[in-house]
């Protein structure tokens, strides 16, 4: 006999005008291998259809199912409920449009982000379809593949208190990409470039170390390696 | 939710708004005050508890910074110098650090919900931070003052009865735990601020296991000099104000008092 578990579930429609932001328990009993993704289904095709909530990939790659689950921000589809206990509270991530219910526009926030700091190749401009491309060291390409395997799912951005005080925080989602991009042999920015888009206390200064970042990436990704490293790099700015 | 995107900013490849190098300078000073400030509180604190070895041992220590066995005689003039180079970097810190601080009531309630609802130890280290810096406001420069203008009042008999008799021991005993949570877990911040850890996690937990392995120590030896001074003083309240002859060192001087 499996466990029978109670799911406490936030609930608001932001467009809608009688909507009013609460929560609401869902009993359903676990089945072996159970993850939060198909606990959500279930209460969707068996409790209540009008729930939302984000799934694309359902295997942690597209980063559209982070939530607070019991107060962390994770990934329900990586997310096996026996590894909870029986109550388990469900809200969306804090620090991101509430689209409605567990959904939240993470997409909106990341892409202004990345405008912001203008997170692409920045080549020299004579790229060219017909020539052979450079070759590159494996071990720099092994470097930037690490750190490429963000999936933007915010749950950095959710754990970081500063992120929560200070919303023109760019995250360590942000910091992360900033790393990418000086790692990269083709990107022509110097320290100076990178130092101009997070040289400040919305940027790298800005992070007080809580490593909130660090605990919660569902990728796993060293982020305190890379903000620690970007920070000796720009400092170096300041002469 | 209350989070809007981040505002735009200036192109960075604009030649005209080159961002101010002040961040980077003001953030590596936050740190060097801070790396500074912290290392002075765990020598201090072991040139303190030598009372617990024996009153001579902490008076040579008192007159050793006074310059006696270069001199010849104390110079206190010496120690002022010192605790005014700390003053100085205390305030510079605290400056520097207040600009970490949450700015309004959003920024108090959003950070103290985040903290209780993440459950996670380094968020919470950080309020700590917060509380016992803000304390120090008050208490550090107190005891500050008081060694400035009397440095030559550092002794024995003289720091115990300031302890106890000038009624002393409540602030020190405050300050004590605030300067050493908030020194240790400035300097496990500095750390992992700082230093690119191949695997971080594993640095932490032994970071971590050392930082609260120091204020333990440090915590525990400031008690029982506080506790020695505490006694000492008591002892002496009925001569209060008298200063301290050494008895076993060798060449005791006669004390100057500053005029
Ligand atoms: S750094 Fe980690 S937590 Fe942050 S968005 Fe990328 S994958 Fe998610
Ligand atoms: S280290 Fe802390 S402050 Fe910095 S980005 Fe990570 S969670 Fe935020
Ligand atoms: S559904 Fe894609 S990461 Fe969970």
């Amino acid at each position: 006999m499996g466990r029978r578990l109670t799911l406490t579930v936030f609930r608001h429609n932001p467009r809608e005008a009688s909507s009013r932001p609460g929560t609401r328990d869902y009993v359903l009993d676990e089945t072996p291998g159970m993850t939060l993704f198909v606990a959500l289904g279930r209460i969707r095709d068996e409790q209540d259809p009008g729930l939302n909530f984000d799934f694309v990939c359902r295997a942690g790659v597209c980063g559209s199912c982070a939530m607070l689950i019991n107060g962390r921000p994770g990934l329900a589809c990586r997310t096996l409920t026996a590894a909870l206990p029986e109550r388990i509270s469900l809200f969306p991530l804090p620090g991101f449009e509430l689209i409605g219910d567990l959904s939240v526009n993470t997409g909106k926030w990341m892409r202004a982000m990345s405008e912001r700091l203008r997170a692409w190749l920045h080549d020299a401009g004579d790229a060219d379809p017909d020539r052979l491309e450079a070759p590159m060291e494996p071990a720099t390409a092994e470097a930037i593949y690490e750190l490429e395997r963000c999936i933007e799912c915010g749950c950095c951005v959710a754990g970081c208190g500063t992120a929560q005080m200070r919303p023109d925080f760019v995250g360590a989602v942000g910091l992360n990409k900033i790393a990418r991009f000086h790692l990269d042999p083709r990107d022509v920015r110097s320290d100076a470039d990178f130092y101009e888009v997070v040289g400040d206390d919305s940027g790298v200064f800005g992070c007080m170390s809580l490593l909130g970042c660090q605990d919660v990436c569902p990728k796993g990704l060293s982020l305190q390696t890379q903000i620690a490293w970007l920070r000796r790099t720009l400092a170096r700015q300041g002469w | 939710m209350n989070n809007a995107p981040p505002a735009p900013r200036p192109s960075p490849f604009s030649p005209f708004r080159r961002t101010s190098p002040w961040p980077a300078r003001l953030d590596l000073l936050q740190s060097g005050s801070g790396l500074f400030l912290g290392l002075f509180m765990w020598a201090h604190m072991g040139f303190v508890s030598t009372i617990l070895i024996s009153p001579d041992a902490f008076w040579t220590v008192a007159r050793f910074f006074e310059g006696y066995f270069i001199f010849g005689r104390p110079y206190p003039g010496l120690v002022s110098l010192v605790v005014a180079l700390v003053f100085a970097v205390l305030v510079l810190h605290a400056f520097l650090a207040l600009r970490k601080f949450p700015g309004d009531w959003t920024q108090y309630t959003v950070f103290w919900r985040h903290a209780g609802r993440l459950g996670h130890g380094d968020t919470r280290l950080w309020l700590l931070q917060v509380a016992t810096g803000f304390a120090m406001f008050f208490l550090a420069p107190v005891h500050l003052y008081q060694m400035l203008v009397h440095p030559e009042l550092i002794g024995p008999w003289e720091s115990a009865d300031r302890v106890w008799s000038g009624g002393f021991w409540p602030l020190y005993l405050v300050l004590l735990l605030a300067v050493e949570l908030h020194g240790g877990v400035g300097l496990y911040r500095l750390a992992v601020k700082w230093i690119g850890f191949r695997d971080p996690a594993s640095a932490r937990r032994r970071l971590l296991f050392l930082k609260w392995g120091m204020t333990v120590f440090f915590l525990v030896l400031g008690l029982f000099s506080l506790a020695a001074y505490v006694k000492l003083g008591m002892d002496h309240a009925d001569q209060a104000g008298e200063r301290y002859r050494p008895v076993g060192v060798w060449n005791a001087p006669v004390q100057e008092t500053r005029t």
